[in-house]
């Protein structure tokens, strides 16, 4: 317990340190909140059951900031430690390895939930989106999501050969899935094959399960089929991660 | 009981085998040298040393410990200097060396390596901001921080102006002072002859020489004896260069002539190494 803590600490102070990082995985999706709620947050979603933009947008930004947070920022990290030798540089000391994955981790998770209550306060302040009701629902819907993101993030780092390549791999992921999931918009007036491929990204059931929990008052255990779906995708990442997880860089 | 010992160490990549049966001891408190060019098997030595790779034969004790079998205990016990620097940039040194200070049940303080390293000057600066000689001491800081028995650090100096280079061999030189195993590789002959109270010379995968290197040299070839007689060069090789050299010259003053260019040498430890890891007719 005192070496995850202390792993913890390191980590949060690595991860506010690291400004690009901080920039885009957990600014960003504040920046679009922000804008695209000025723009258009007050029409209504006729396709989304008449929800008010703003809050339709509330929650597809909180999605985006699990993806951008928990799988493309855990993944960029990663693969950079990896490749410049200091997950290996860790492995001689007698840090044991699954300390360090959860502390770095807890790390992640803090800055998501850092960035949901921004965007909860955010949403209050200036669009007059009231807080959420079904508290502990919506705290189970992230933290599976969060979860499984991570799970995937990590996966993914098992197929990425180069830190240079890290950051052009994920973005190529996460921005489009997002877009395509309906982080943005709603997703019911897209052309029939952006909706086939909407129909497999863990997002897009991420999205509906927070939306659904969030705009329409739904509890969580109502919502078997997101919530499945979600947690397959997490443990097929946690299953690449765990099969083919690398402390050395590709070369070397 | 030695601190390492290694018995007919095998170790194959797919076809190419890097270690061909190698062995050797390390005894406590010694500064012990693995010397050879690129390729023959230095890093892959002492990564099965440091628990990264699993070996295909032979038996290898570090501190009494199968490294492949060994768990966080023994990691208390053993410093690593990788051949990268790899650290984190955005942290201060004392910061880094801080994080890592936490990993070990009783570490050194993070001022008492500060000073020792020689970065005192640097502790609040980010990793990002030291210079290439300033990054490596860092790195040497943090195998120290755990205050481990025995060191390894793999090339510690490549890449160094000969200015960098003498300043990590004195830093190197206090660690010995600290009572510590250190097991260091090079391809640097003079690094070795400075810094190793022993070194083992590998040449493909094979020790082809074990010894302090003055001995090293002692068992090296004969001495040479030039001089130019009528404008000629004569060489001469012995190894018994007093009886030679007085011969010479007691026949020289017996003519009444000088010995014209006269030197006796010694071969350096470069010769001979060149000599034991030059490829030999195969």
């Amino acid at each position: 317990m005192r070496l995850f803590r202390h792993e913890l600490k390191g980590e949060i102070l690595l991860y506010v340190r690291s400004r690009e990082l901080a920039f885009f995985t957990f600014l960003l999706p504040i920046i679009f909140f922000l804008l695209l709620a000025s723009v258009y947050g007050n029409d209504r979603i006729k396709s989304e059951g008449n929800v008010r933009s703003a809050a339709f947008l509330e929650a597809g930004m909180i999605g985006y900031g699990a993806i951008s947070i928990a799988f493309a920022g855990l993944a960029i990290v990663l693969v950079i430690r990896r490749e410049s030798g200091i997950l290996k540089r860790l492995r001689a000391t007698p840090l044991p390895a699954h300390v360090y994955v959860s502390a770095l981790l807890c790390a992640f998770l803090a800055a998501f939930a850092v960035e949901v209550v921004c965007l909860l306060l955010l949403g209050r302040a200036f669009f007059s989106v009231p807080l959420p009701n079904h508290v502990i629902s919506l705290l189970l819907a992230l933290l599976l999501g969060a979860v499984a993101f991570s799970g995937l993030g990590i996966g993914l780092t098992a197929l990425i050969k180069s830190a240079e390549g890290a950051s052009a791999v994920v973005n190529a992921i996460y921005l489009p899935a997002a877009f395509i999931a309906g982080a943005f918009f709603s997703p019911h007036s897209y052309p029939a094959f952006l909706r086939a491929i909407a129909d497999v990204l863990p997002l897009t059931y991420f999205l509906r399960l927070v939306r659904n929990v969030m705009l329409h008052g739904h509890d969580i255990w109502t919502q078997g089929t997101n919530v499945a779906v979600l947690a397959a995708w997490g443990a097929l990442g946690v299953f690449i991660a765990l099969r083919s997880f690398r402390w050395e860089p590709t070369d070397g | 009981m030695s601190a390492i010992s290694v018995r007919d160490l095998r170790k194959s990549y797919g076809a190419l085998e890097a270690l061909r049966g190698i062995g050797f001891d390390v005894e406590r408190g010694e500064v012990f040298g693995l010397l050879g060019p690129n390729g023959a098997g230095k890093t892959t030595t002492v990564e099965i040393l440091e628990g990264y790779r699993d070996r295909d034969g032979g038996t290898v004790e570090v501190l009494g410990v199968d490294p492949a079998e060994a768990g966080g205990d023994w990691r208390e016990r053993i410093g690593v200097v990788l051949q990268s620097s790899a650290m984190y940039e955005t942290l201060t040194v004392a910061e880094m060396l801080d994080l890592f200070a936490g990993y070990y049940s009783s570490p050194r303080s993070v001022d008492e390596v500060v000073e020792l390293v020689g970065l005192s000057e640097k502790r609040d600066d980010r990793v990002r901001r030291l210079s290439g000689g300033q990054r490596r001491r860092l790195d040497l800081g943090l195998a120290l921080v755990g205050d481990p028995e025995l060191i390894f650090l793999d090339e510690p100096t490549t890449g160094f102006d000969p200015h960098a280079r003498r300043q990590a061999w004195e830093t190197l030189r206090s660690l010995r002072s600290l009572g510590k195993t250190i097991v260091l590789t090079t391809h640097y002959l003079d690094e070795a002859e400075q810094l190793a109270d022993r070194v083992a010379v590998l040449r493909k995968g094979e020790v082809v020489a074990v010894g302090p290197p003055a001995e090293l040299i002692g068992a090296a070839p004969a001495t040479e004896i030039r001089y130019r007689e009528n404008g000629r060069e004569v060489v001469l090789e012995t190894d018994t260069p007093t009886r030679v050299l007085n011969e010479l010259t007691a026949k020289a003053l017996a003519e009444n002539r000088e010995l014209e260019g006269l030197v006796v040498r010694r071969p350096s430890l470069e010769e001979v190494y060149l000599t034991l890891t030059e490829e030999r007719g195969e």
